[in-house]
């Protein structure tokens, strides 16, 4: 099985230099894009390659480049932004990409900037991500010295600087407009859309966001060509995907994986199971902000459709188990408390529901619930649904919510009830 | 046009706008918060969710933010589906989860923007159980009180101040439910149109501090239409009273003047009124004296008495009381009361907004510009609200932009972000730094010469046909010329200029740059310093001048000076000469001055707020303005005491008086228009000055006397002071509050007006008396070159917002605003005085005998030569503008100079 | 009456803070545009961002401090208190709280003796709750200054935190 996205990853090393990178065939998507193609051509071969965003919308990477202006009367200046703010509780695919493979993201940056003739990328890295700094600074540095940044790429028309910059941290930062925002130096409150970023970003200019994972399956797909791509699925989505899990399954961890792998054989094969004495309960299956599912789900793909069939989403593809011994009703808990928690303070259902929601949840919890309260959480459900507030953290927070109340209804009514001692609380 | 459905009926309506609006529009209610009539919309708050339905075959539609949704042909919307008043509902609950619930003590109770919406979503049971968070207030200065446990997190404020006032340091602060909306540590905010916030507020977070202090709730206020008083622009307004005090200043809507904002001295100005300066009984020779028949006879002896009488007007009083005046001492002997420069200019401005050729625009025009040129004014000073306008005029650019992007003008946000660099062109060349520099793309600091002679040169680099100056240096000549080319490109380029650095030559220079500007659409306005400066001066009459002359020659033994403090007009030697030489002296006016101090007969005179009149604003637009409660005392109209010693009956009545000074004096004519207010609006029965809610009225005076005071008879205006009559069919421009069923709180304007922020219906307050036609020649007295004189200084007055306006002078709020006593020097200068800021400094009048010691300040953009004063401060009465000094380092032993008498 | 024009507290940066925001300022297209990286610099030379620092950057942005102050609270890695030399965050989300973070908080809580976002007695440690760390597969985790710390034990703390 081919994993081009993790293929430089090896124990024996802490991360790939540009030497480790360019041994395997680095770099040479970024010659074949910006020598023997046009911007609209490595466009036209991203979008053929059925390429999916990987920061959790799932949108085509090659027709979102494709929206950007270009023509002699658009304007001129236009801008890449690398999303690595990753932070979505139960996440941990982009800082692998980052610390270990950092070349790799940066050729896909070049390849990705030269799609759509932007002079200047920055990456929006996370602040804690101290390590994936370091080493992305040192491999700018080793980039740059190969003549791969700088005036004329390649001795090209094409130029290219790339700057890092680091949050401060908050998770409505990787919300792509909140980000231009905080790239702006201001506070990291989401844009009203229309105007898209496309079309008036970063300082008004078009600007492109994109993931890290999305950018690090690019300069395959210039390197070993369309098909190739496509080859790698199981399903109608294309390529591989970093898969993980986490929670009380034996082995935790990411694997790269053909996209549209099931679910089983992610929790079964490579985590191994779940750890001797704890049965599954359900999962998240692409972070904190989807809706649960049920054993009854593992043998559905991970493809975006159909896990949008089963009722949740795809997400960023990191499953978080729920075993049956954590209370529904306390993980819940948790993670509207951190949504609660991040929210900009922009839109009033965000704003001031989440906290109702963890008020009702507490209370619930403490024994101090009634059995309308969760009517109220439904209600707030809807409340915060899609659409209903600015951007689309508060709906994420609200798939958790929904499903678990849905799935595991009889948790709550029983905090409510009084027999909360026979909740399986560890 | 669009045909749209809402409800299932059929509306035709504008299509550039978007849905809240055009609701709004159609008369329907429908809530909001974080919109803004005038800041449009950024979908924050999501409490204006509607239902859209796809087609004609859609059932569940899709709820949408209606202010974040255009309007388009065809749409099919619906209000009242269950699904989006839940909605509304539930997100109302939201906001309130925090709210503190404390109307009782609050002072929006009433009037307050949240208890509308509540109400008007149907969320009226609380199920909320959880703790509230609990906020800090700070103190921000003497206009406004923070509360922030009231606050809903519509983020109006900080768009307001700072996206639309240009201010900085009221922001928010903190995140998720914890935001916060104040300033980095506690103190006075600085924005000079904080007081917006109050209004701008749907809640209780920033309230009138100077209204707290005397409070009484929005029903129990008496309110008539007032017009400012406190600068030239003519702002509508609404004061409210209670138990005979004024209690507060709210902004009263105007289409094209003042639109939803004032500025903070016309708002916290009031408390002159109030003030224990004022005078409310006649006084003779000092000797308060009780009897109105007294006074008047008095008066009647004197006149009769006299060899003859000069009547010496102003430019704050109404156009009756001065037109009263003119008809009783005769045209002949009838002053302006201007000195001899204001004269001049005003007469100038006046010249030319008649015969010019050029439009002069309202504050609403003067937001359709694309390019601004400000010569020689600080408008933030000399005309605040113009200053707001001309920030608006500035997105213009941003505006246009977004057309090309296909963004609609509404979406606030949008706009601002997009807008990187993107700016409308504005110039000013000023005597030094002016609070509009921030957002100038080239400022310019010079003596006023110099500003004239940069205008000449603009002038001649949009039209080589117009004189040059001479000796320009290369800095100023490529400035000039890329200033025109700016201005050429245009297409509504505004000049703005004024009388506020007393220089003819600017004003020259002004009309010559914008009659050379080629577009069609270019318009021309000037700051006045007075609330009646161009009214007055459209009557006519002679200079001050000649008054001291008059009675110099002996040739008229007896005066009457109307509101008019005549030490602020002229050296205070020539005023202690005529008021000593006159042998009788009469004075009307509301608060004691240095002129009333020399009156033989002193006479009470209402203000604004209990008197009737006409006032002209710079636009030349005549506004009326209504007595909102009956003068307390003796006092009264100013028109009244100089009616009630004439012959002619007639005139007793203030209509009366309108409709003769329209017939009587040519430039005034289209005044007759307003003359008969009172019989056309009110067709037989009175609108109300107290809301029907008013309360008390039966037991407010019980401790004085048990059986219920008849009203007062108000045989005046259209207005009754009592809660008996009808508004309905009163034009709104006439209505003394602004109220809906359902809408308490001012945002109700939207129920009156033609659409949302257009004219109101009936038509906006006020006739225009000019407009422009003809031309004028080409101005060609150019000045030379300012070259400071080694040793002399220039005194130089720089108005200030607060405290350069006589009235709003005397208000306690606005004395806690009022700058520092000292005067600015530019750094080079205090160099060779060696004195640095604070030191004291002693100033001598280079031909007069007149010392006085000050502190210095040292002002970097202010030019060599020139030392800075704050217009019209008492402190520096003595020391007469542009006049030569000396100045010298003062013993610095010598503490708090600022306090000692001058 | 004593009159002061310039806020003293303005010249309060370092020359090393001034020109590490000097050369962060080469990449954006305004200067406000620095103003989270020059909190952070600031932040790094001293440990948190006192009002004092806050309103010399703001003077340095040429930004008003209540402009700065609003982007300083809004994000989470700057602290406008006094903090420990070290910064334990340890993680509070949801994978690390189901594998045991509440206990691992409760421990380095008794063991510095302190209740978070306190500073321990010696200066040296401040306790604070981070979201998701992204080593959700090693929950429950750590970062200890810029460090991350795997797979928690209380061992693992006592370890690290020697003593
Ligand atoms: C609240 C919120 C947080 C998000 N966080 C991230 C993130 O940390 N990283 C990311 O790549 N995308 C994140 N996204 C998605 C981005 O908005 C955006 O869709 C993505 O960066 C686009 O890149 P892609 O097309 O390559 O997936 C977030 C979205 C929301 C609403
Ligand atoms: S849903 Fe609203 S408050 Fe929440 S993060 Fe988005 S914009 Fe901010
Ligand atoms: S949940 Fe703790 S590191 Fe991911």
């Amino acid at each position: 099985m081919e994993k081009p996205l993790t293929k430089n990853i090896q124990p024996d090393r802490a991360f790939a230099t540009l030497a480790d990178y360019e041994s395997t065939g680095g770099y040479l998507g970024m010659r074949k894009a910006i020598t023997d193609l046009q911007p609209k051509e490595v466009q036209q071969w991203v979008k053929d390659a059925g390429l999916r965003g990987r920061g959790g919308a799932g949108f085509s990477t090659g027709l979102k480049w494709s929206l950007v202006p270009m023509d002699a009367d658009a304007p001129q200046v236009r801008y890449l932004v690398v999303n690595a703010d990753e932070m979505e509780p139960g996440t941990f695919k982009d800082r692998l990409l980052l610390e270990k493979d950092p070349h790799q993201l940066i050729e896909g940056i070049i390849i990705a900037a030269y799609a759509i003739q932007a002079t200047m990328a920055y990456i929006f890295l996370r602040g804690e991500y101290h390590l994936a700094a370091q080493r992305l600074a040192y491999a700018l540095l080793e980039a740059r010295s190969k003549g791969y940044l700088g005036k004329h790429v390649l001795d090209s028309g094409f130029s290219l600087e790339i700057v890092l910059h680091t949050s401060a941290g908050r998770y409505i930062c990787g919300e792509e407009t909140a980000l231009l925002n905080a790239l702006e130096g201001k506070r990291a409150t989401p844009r009203a859309k229309p105007p898209f970023p496309l079309i008036s970003g970063l300082w008004g200019k078009p600007t492109v966001v994109n993931n890290v994972e999305t950018l690090c399956n690019v300069p395959h797909i210039l390197q070993y060509g369309v098909e190739w791509y496509q080859g790698l699925a199981r399903c109608v989505d294309k390529g591989t995907k970093l898969f993980g899990a986490s929670g009380r399954v034996k082995y935790p961890g990411l694997w790269e994986l053909p996209m549209g792998t099931s679910i089983r054989e992610i929790i079964e094969e490579h985590a191994g199971g779940m750890r001797d004495g704890y049965k599954l309960r359900g999962f998240l299956p692409g972070g904190a902000s989807t809706d649960f599912l049920l054993p009854e789900h593992l043998d559905v793909g991970m493809e975006f459709d159909a896990i949008a069939k089963a009722g949740s989403r795809m997400g960023t593809g990191n499953i978080i188990v729920l075993d049956d011994k954590t209370c529904p009703v306390q993980m819940v808990l948790n993670l509207e408390q951190f949504f609660a928690q991040e929210s900009c303070g922009w839109c009033t259902p965000c704003r001031d529901g989440l906290p109702w929601t963890v008020t009702l949840l507490k209370d619930i919890i403490a024994g101090k619930g009634r059995l309308e309260d969760l009517d109220r959480l439904a209600g707030l459900t809807r409340m915060l649904g899609p659409g209903n507030t600015f951007c689309a953290l508060a709906p994420g927070a609200m798939e958790p919510l929904q499903s678990a109340l849905k799935y595991f209804r009889e948790d709550f009514e029983r905090y409510i009830v009084g027999h909360y001692d026979e909740v399986g609380v560890v | 046009m669009a045909r749209i459905e809402i409800d299932g009926r059929f509306y035709d309506v504008q299509d550039n706008t978007n849905v809240l609006s055009t609701c709004l529009s159609l008369g329907m209610d429908l809530p909001y918060f974080c919109w803004h009539p005038a800041m449009g919309s950024v979908g924050a708050c999501r409490q204006c969710a509607v239902i859209q339905y796809k087609d004609a075959e859609d059932t569940r539609g899709r709820l949408v933010m209606a202010c974040m949704t255009p309007v388009m042909n065809d749409m099919r919307l619906s209000i009242s589906s269950e699904q989006a008043r839940r909605f509304r509902s539930d997100n109302i609950e939201l906001l309130m989860t925090n709210h503190p619930h404390d109307c009782p003590v609050c002072e929006e109770g009433g009037e307050c923007h949240l208890q509308d919406m509540t109400v008007m979503t149907g969320h009226t049971f609380r199920r909320y159980r959880g703790s509230k968070r609990t906020h800090n207030n700070q103190n921000l200065g003497p206009f406004i009180n923070h509360e922030m446990n009231r606050c809903i997190a519509c983020y109006r404020c900080v768009r307001f101040y700072n996206d639309y006032a240009g201010g900085h340091d009221l922001q928010v602060l903190g995140v998720h439910n914890n935001v916060y909306f104040g300033r980095f540590e506690d103190g006075t905010l600085e924005n000079e149109f904080s007081g917006n916030l109050v209004e701008v507020c749907p809640t209780g977070v920033f309230t009138d501090k100077t209204f707290s202090a005397h409070y009484a709730r929005k029903w129990d206020l008496q309110t008539a239409p007032s017009i400012c008083v406190h600068c030239g622009l003519g702002c509508n307004t609404a004061p409210g009273e209670r138990y005979g005090e004024l209690r507060r200043i709210i902004n009263r809507y105007h289409g094209a003047v003042n639109g939803y904002f004032l500025c903070d001295r016309g708002r916290f100005g009031y408390g002159f009124v109030n003030s224990s300066k004022r005078i409310l009984k006649p006084r003779i020779d000092n000797q308060p004296i009780i009897a109105i028949e007294t006074a008047e006879s008095h008066f009647r002896k004197l006149l009769n008495a006299a060899k003859s009488t000069i009547g010496i007007g102003s430019p704050r009083a109404s156009l009756e009381a001065n037109f009263a005046l003119r008809e009783l001492v005769g045209e002949e002997n009838f002053f302006l009361g201007l000195n001899d420069t204001e004269h001049t200019l005003l007469n100038t401005i006046i010249d030319l907004m008649r015969h010019g050729g050029i439009h002069s625009p309202s504050l609403r025009e003067i937001e359709q510009a694309d390019a601004v040129l400000i010569l020689g004014e600080d408008v933030t000073h000399s005309a605040p609200r113009l200053a707001l306008s001309i920030r608006q005029a500035l997105r213009n650019a941003s505006f246009a932009m977004a057309q090309t992007m296909h963004i609609p003008l509404w979406q606030d946000a949008a706009i601002r972000q997009l807008r990187g660099n993107v700016q409308s062109p504005l110039f000013i060349a000023s005597i030094c730094a002016t609070r509009l520099d921030d957002v100038a793309t080239n400022t310019y600091h010079g003596s006023p010469e110099n500003v004239a002679r940069l205008g000449f040169a603009i002038a001649h680099c949009l039209d080589d046909s117009t004189p040059a100056p001479f000796a320009l240096s290369t800095s100023e000549q490529s400035l000039a010329s890329s200033i025109a080319s700016r201005l050429k490109q245009a297409k509504r380029p505004l000049v703005v200029s004024g009388t506020s650095c007393s220089c003819l030559a600017v004003i020259q220079a002004a009309y010559n740059i914008a009659k050379a500007i080629p577009s069609k659409d270019k318009q021309l306005t000037f700051t006045v310093p007075e609330c009646n400066s161009v009214g007055l001066t459209i009557m006519g009459g002679k200079r001050l001048q000649q008054a001291f002359e008059r009675i110099d020659n002996g040739l008229t033994d007896n005066v009457i000076i109307l509101e008019n403090d005549l030490y602020r007009r002229a050296s205070h030697k020539a005023v202690d000469l005529f008021l000593e030489t006159a042998a009788h002296v009469s004075v009307i006016d509301s608060l004691e001055n240095k002129t009333t101090e020399k009156a033989q007969l002193l006479l009470p005179a209402a203000t604004f707020a209990e008197s009737e009149g006409t006032l002209v604003n710079n636009e030349g637009r005549a506004q009326r303005y209504f007595p909102v409660y009956p003068a307390t005392e003796a006092a009264r109209g100013s028109w009244q005491w100089l009616t009630s010693v004439m012959e002619d009956p007639h005139w007793q009545h203030h209509d009366a008086l309108t409709s003769a000074c329209a017939t009587t004096l040519p430039g005034l004519a289209t005044l007759i228009q307003s003359a008969s207010v009172t019989e056309d609006a009110i067709a037989g029965s009175k609108i109300p000055r107290q809301p029907h809610r008013y309360s008390g009225r039966t037991a407010m005076h019980a401790n004085i006397k048990v059986s219920e005071p008849g009203p007062a008879h108000d045989l005046e205006t259209p207005f009754a002071f009592s809660m008996e009559g009808a508004t309905t069919h009163a034009p709104p421009a006439l209505l003394p509050v602004i109220w809906a069923p359902g809408w308490n709180s001012n945002q109700a304007i939207n129920k009156f007006q033609e659409e949302i922020s257009g004219h109101l219906r009936d038509g906006d307050t006020g006739i225009r008396l000019i407009e422009a036609s003809g031309e004028l020649p080409w101005f060609d007295d150019i000045p030379t070159a300012f070259e400071p004189e080694p040793g002399l200084w220039r005194i130089t007055p720089l108005p200030n917002i607060f405290g350069s306006e006589e009235l709003s002078q005397q208000s306690p709020s606005i004395r806690e605003r009022q700058p520092l006593v000292c005067i600015l020097l530019n750094p080079m200068d205090a160099e060779t005085l060696a004195v640095g800021t604070g030191d004291p400094i002693e100033i001598r009048e280079f031909a007069g005998a007149t010392t006085l010691t000050i502190h210095a300040q040292i002002e970097h953009t202010l030019p060599r030569g020139l030392v800075g004063v704050t217009t019209g401060l008492p402190e520096f009465q003595s020391l007469q503008a542009w006049t030569q000094i000396t100045l010298k380092k003062a013993n610095p032993e010598l503490q708090d100079l600022s306090e000692v008498p001058l | 009456m004593k009159m002061q024009n310039k806020n003293p507290r303005i010249e309060g940066l370092s020359p090393t803070e001034i020109q590490e925001i000097n050369a962060e300022m080469s990449h954006y297209e305004d200067k406000t545009a620095v103003s989270i990286e020059a909190l952070k610099i600031v932040q790094k030379h001293r440990g948190w961002v006192s009002d004092d620092c806050l309103v010399a950057v703001a003077g340095f942005l040429d930004m008003a401090p209540a402009q700065l102050e609003g982007i300083a609270t809004f994000y989470n890695l700057i602290y406008r208190r006094p903090v420990g030399k070290t910064v334990i965050h340890y993680c509070n989300s949801v994978t690390c709280w189901m594998m045991g973070s509440e206990q691992i908080r409760e421990h380095l809580c008794r063991r510095l003796n302190v209740a978070l976002g306190e500073m321990s007695e010696d200066g040296e440690y401040t306790i604070l709750p981070i979201v998701c760390l992204g080593a959700c597969d090693h929950a429950p985790v750590a970062m200890v200054g810029d460090e991350l710390k795997l797979d928690l034990t209380e061992n693992a703390v006592n370890e690290f935190l020697g003593r």
